[in-house]
């Protein structure tokens, strides 16, 4: 377990770069989640102002 | 003669495309997840130990695909960027919108593996080498893109300036894929190439190019969800958008 995680001693090598792109890859879904939660607010939102009108 | 052609302009109205790029979305979601795992064992677990790299070259998993999707995404772009200015379709310039993010995250990916490739193969986090220089440029152009198009207020004014932005750094694509050959560089040359056998081992290149399978599912995942706000945001007082089930949820909870 231990020789796998050290990669032949390249562990900050191998793991910095798999670990940025699992991170980036996971953050983005996230960001576009919470994007589309906020554009059907704001059109919700304009919906009751047009029928406030 | 028309009529067995599928309508194709069909799609370019975003009422029609809302619910497409939904499917389109959540199967290329399915598609990565899978793939992606897949991928992750036969880079960790089957693909053997490099001769000369040792552990140290399983970055190539990451580093190839991430570099591919870089242009790749750059070169769609210019695409909807072309049919946006030929025939005015404003759903091409949201696709190109919805690039953006994911094309500067694949470039940023690209550099930062390689710079962690770099570090202890070559003994340099960065060298100003052809090959890189273009890379770092092509991330310039993807923010550049961003920076233009949320500076300006007006959609179609941003959407144009942001095309031609984009057709006139296509130039940059052949120079990154062929830098490697122009010019004397510390960056090794093409592993895969249409002209010659792949000089690496079976699994090693089913492995990278399975990876590069499933970061292009990815991209497609996210792009057409992104798409889809991008619509409701410009869309927002359309009334086909107003009538949608997820909005008429909304209006209920409130």
């Amino acid at each position: 377990m231990a020789e796998f995680f050290d990669m032949g001693g390249y562990a900050l090598y191998v793991w910095g770069s798999f670990g940025a792109t699992a991170l980036l890859m996971l953050i983005e879904p996230v960001l576009l989640s919470s994007r589309r939660k906020n554009a059907l607010r704001n059109v919700a939102r304009l919906n009751r102002l047009k029928s406030g009108e | 003669m028309s009529n067995k052609l599928i309508n194709w302009f069909k799609f370019s109205s975003p009422s029609t495309f809302y619910p497409l790029a939904r499917h389109i979305s959540f199967w290329s979601a399915l598609i990565a997840i899978v793939l992606l795992v897949i991928g992750l064992y036969l880079s960790f677990f089957v693909a053997p130990t490099d001769y000369k790299q040792g552990e140290g070259y399983r970055i190539i998993f990451v580093h190839v695909p991430a570099a591919w999707m870089s242009m790749i995404i750059y070169l769609a772009m210019a695409f909807w960027s072309a049919i946006g200015l030929i025939y005015n379709t404003r759903l091409s310039y949201m696709m190109t919108t919805a690039l953006a993010p994911t094309g500067a995250m694949f470039t940023f990916l690209a550099l930062w593996t390689g710079a962690f490739w770099g570090k202890p193969m070559w003994g340099a986090w960065w060298v100003w080498d052809a090959r890189l220089t273009s890379e770092l440029i092509l991330l310039f152009l993807y923010l550049g893109f961003i920076a233009l198009q949320s500076a300006t207020d007006d959609n179609r004014r941003a959407d144009r300036a942001g095309a031609i932005l984009v057709l006139v750094g296509v130039v940059n694509i052949p120079i990154i894929y062929y830098s490697v050959q122009w010019w004397n560089t510390l960056h090794q040359g093409a592993s895969v190439s249409v002209m010659k056998s792949p000089s690496m081992a079976a699994i090693m290149l089913q492995t990278m190019l399975l990876m590069a399978i499933a970061f292009w599912a990815y991209s497609f995942a996210v792009v057409f969800n992104r798409v889809r706000s991008i619509i409701l945001e410009r869309e927002a007082d359309s009334q086909w958008v107003s009538d949608l089930p997820e909005v008429k949820a909304l209006d209920m909870g409130n």
